[in-house]
């Protein structure tokens, strides 16, 4: 906020090396929003066809919502990294991490406040770790991250000594069942709603979602714009790791309980979900709607698969195949219209 | 990424357990003279030594583990090392537990050169380990295969472990049991990762033994990871494309954490479940009874101590008490009993966390 340069001009020079420079940015991203709903969209006649009564009813829709929020919170976290230009590997760590921390029974006997304040605060701490470590260590963020999974994991390992951490507070628990519904929506929706909602504020209505866009674009030239290169990738590396406090929280609500398998894989499924989204991997664009999308497609293909009981090697194969049809059908879209 | 690969391929190809009733008491007939069952201290049944007890020739036993990331590989590991401290005749050299099979063959050759008298090995991977397990029986040190099985005979002296199929088995009889007088009972099946063989057998064993209940019919079969994530996120999705079934059969009590959360996320009461491997939390719930799990079928971590009585006995070139035999069998294979409300007291003491 002290920097001198107004808050415009910092997203100027991210622009000069965006490959369709003509066309109106906002009509651009539109389009690739419509066409990741009409994938979404395709998706829910599949369900509807194949599955009629279980597929579209109320349950169901509260379920695929519930199943995308954990993944969605560390999704909206990982994009602002990749439109930074870096990567965060360790997500799926820091969750596993957090939750078996929080889960301890020292933490339990502070009841939620104690769980949910650990979750977050682990959270954090990978995040400066893995910050600090980029920012200013000058380590790649391939391999930053690449160390906290390690580190995180074999903690997470440590700590819980191969058990299974039951929670046992009440509070927590009754949070993630029928009765907390509000008005229907399960909180933990309302959790990843609130993020996402947050996470599309910052990044276009604030100085530093656009700084974030420069530094991805440019990293030189958002230098020479007067933005603090290695304070924002510390912040971005910082709310990632936030983000992945609180998806292991609510992975605990969600399951009862932390074990040091939580977030198997998250670092894959966050990435896809951005990349599926539109976000570029390179840095320098990306949106948080995209990313949404891109959980609601990958956490709809689950259900459906489910839903008409399908074979693990089929579902994985079929999981492929429409990860890259998206992206087909969304850079199709992208480039016709510009 | 190796972390995410051990992640995944150390999740236990193998599971869980208690109680090697079946075996324990088979060793240690000439020691327990009291029968353990309806005793609250049965544990004790598997900490008695068995074999001959009496101290003989000093053994030394290499034992090389995986990790223990999970609580059945934590409960094979104390099960083992318990075991040992039991004689006054053993000494034990543990390697540190590794799902690195380059590491593991690493300590296992470190343990060949220290020239220890017989080898316990559960291998990370059974057929990547069976070289060196080769390589030890050459150097004239037995193994004792314990669980994950070497691929040729040829590698071991002795195999121990449990019997997946047998779990199957056991649950599909056991659901079969309760639910023959229903017409067109509908079970469904949580079962663990696909690509681990051990998955496969299980359901092999659940299948077979629901074609002796015509009346039986599996509707739909999920596949989880063996984690409490994938439990819970593959058994709610289940439950809302099976709007009413009778019996569910999950592999695996770990997973079955993240099940149970979900059936009673979903507010579902009208089926029976029935668990795998034995885990406490899974015990505690049965004896409770306020869920709808009502027996969990077993796969014993305390196969691991009577590994150890296997090594020694071994070592010590003696055969198995209660056992007509001059030596020690080339293959034991635990039962996988049905742990249910009845028998839950007993069993209670072998639930691992």
């Amino acid at each position: 906020m002290t920097q001198p340069a107004s808050p415009a001009r910092p997203a100027e020079p991210q622009r000069a090396p965006a490959p369709s420079g003509s066309a109106p940015r906002a009509l651009r991203l539109d389009i690739r929003t419509l066409s990741l709903l009409g994938v979404l969209a395709v998706l829910v006649v599949i369900g509807g066809i194949t599955q009629p009564d279980s597929f579209l009813d109320t349950d169901n829709v509260q379920l695929i919502l519930t199943q995308a929020s954990v993944i969605g919170v560390v999704t909206v976290g990982m994009t602002f990294v990749i439109i930074s230009g870096g990567i965060d590997l360790s997500v799926g760590a820091i969750v596993a991490l957090a939750s078996v921390w929080a889960t301890t029974v020292s933490t339990q006997e502070y009841g939620f406040l104690g769980i949910l304040f650990t979750a977050i605060v682990v959270g954090v701490g990978c995040g400066l770790v893995n910050g600090m470590l980029i920012a200013y260590g000058a380590v790649v963020p391939f391999i930053a991250t690449l160390a906290m999974l390690a580190s995180g994991r074999g903690l997470a390992l440590q700590i819980t000594d191969g058990n299974t951490q039951m929670v046992t507070v009440d509070g927590v628990l009754k949070l993630g069942e029928r009765d907390s519904y509000i008005l229907g929506i399960p909180p933990l929706v309302l959790v990843f709603a609130a993020v996402t909602v947050i996470g599309w504020l910052v990044l276009n209505r604030t100085t530093f979602g656009r700084r974030s866009v420069a530094v991805g674009g440019n990293a030189e030239a958002a230098r020479l714009a007067g933005i603090d290169v290695r304070r924002q990738r510390l912040y971005l590396y910082l709310l990632s790791g936030l983000c992945c406090g609180i998806a292991a929280f609510l992975l605990i609500v969600l399951s009862g309980s932390g074990q040091n398998t939580n977030g198997n894989l998250y670092e894959l499924d966050a990435i896809a979900a951005a990349i599926i989204g539109g976000t570029l991997l390179t840095g320098g664009r990306g949106t948080i709607t995209g990313s949404v999308l891109g959980v609601l497609i990958f956490t709809t293909i689950q259900n459906i698969f489910a839903l008409n009981n399908m074979e693990s090697a089929t579902q994985q194969i079929a999981k492929g195949a429409i990860i890259v049809a998206a992206v087909l059908v969304q850079r199709r879209t992208a480039n016709t219209t510009s | 990424m190796p972390e995410i690969t051990s992640q995944m391929a150390s999740r236990r190809r193998i599971l869980f357990g208690a109680a090697a009733v079946t075996t324990g008491g088979l060793l240690t007939a000439c020691t327990s003279n009291e029968p353990s069952d309806k005793n609250d201290d049965s544990s004790k049944a598997a900490d008695q030594p068995a074999a001959d007890s009496k101290a003989g020739k000093e053994v030394t036993i290499g034992f090389a583990g995986p990790q223990a990331d999970h609580g059945w590989l934590n409960a094979i590991n104390d099960n083992a090392k318990e075991r040992a401290k039991k004689y006054a005749d053993v000494t034990l050299e543990a390697t540190e537990g590794s799902n690195d099979t380059a590491a593991q063959i690493g300590q296992v050759e470190t343990l060949i050169n220290k020239k220890v008298d017989v080898l316990v090995i559960l291998p990370a991977d059974g057929k990547a380990l069976t070289q060196v397990g080769l390589k030890a029986m050459r150097a004239g040190i037995p193994v004792v295969n314990l669980d994950r099985i070497f691929n040729t005979p040829q590698a071991y002296r002795c195999w121990i472990g449990g019997d997946n199929y047998g779990m199957g088995l056991s649950a599909g009889n056991y659901i079969g049991e309760q639910l023959k007088d229903k017409k067109n009972a509908k079970v469904i099946e949580l079962a663990g990762l696909d690509n681990l063989e051990l998955t496969k057998q299980r359901t092999q064993g659940f299948d077979d033994a629901l074609k002796n209940y015509p009346n039986i019919k599996k509707v739909a079969r999920q596949a989880a990871d063996f984690t409490v994530e994938s439990g819970q996120a593959k058994m709610s999705q289940l439950l809302q494309a099976q709007k009413n079934f009778d019996a569910l059969w999950n592999h695996d009590d770990d997973q079955g954490v993240g099940a149970l959360r979900a059936i009673k996320q979903a507010g579902r009461d009208d089926f029976l479940m029935v668990g795998g491997a034995g885990a406490l939390s899974a015990m505690q719930a049965i004896e409770s009874g306020d869920s709808v799990l009502k027996a969990t079928v077993l796969y014993p971590p305390t196969m691991a101590a009577s590994a150890i009585d296997l090594a020694r006995a071994l070592g010590q070139g003696k055969g198995i008490s209660g056992m007509a035999e001059f030596e020690i069998p080339a293959h034991v294979t635990l039962y996988s009993a049905v742990v249910d409300k009845d028998n839950v007291a007993q069993y209670m003491p072998t639930g691992f966390k």
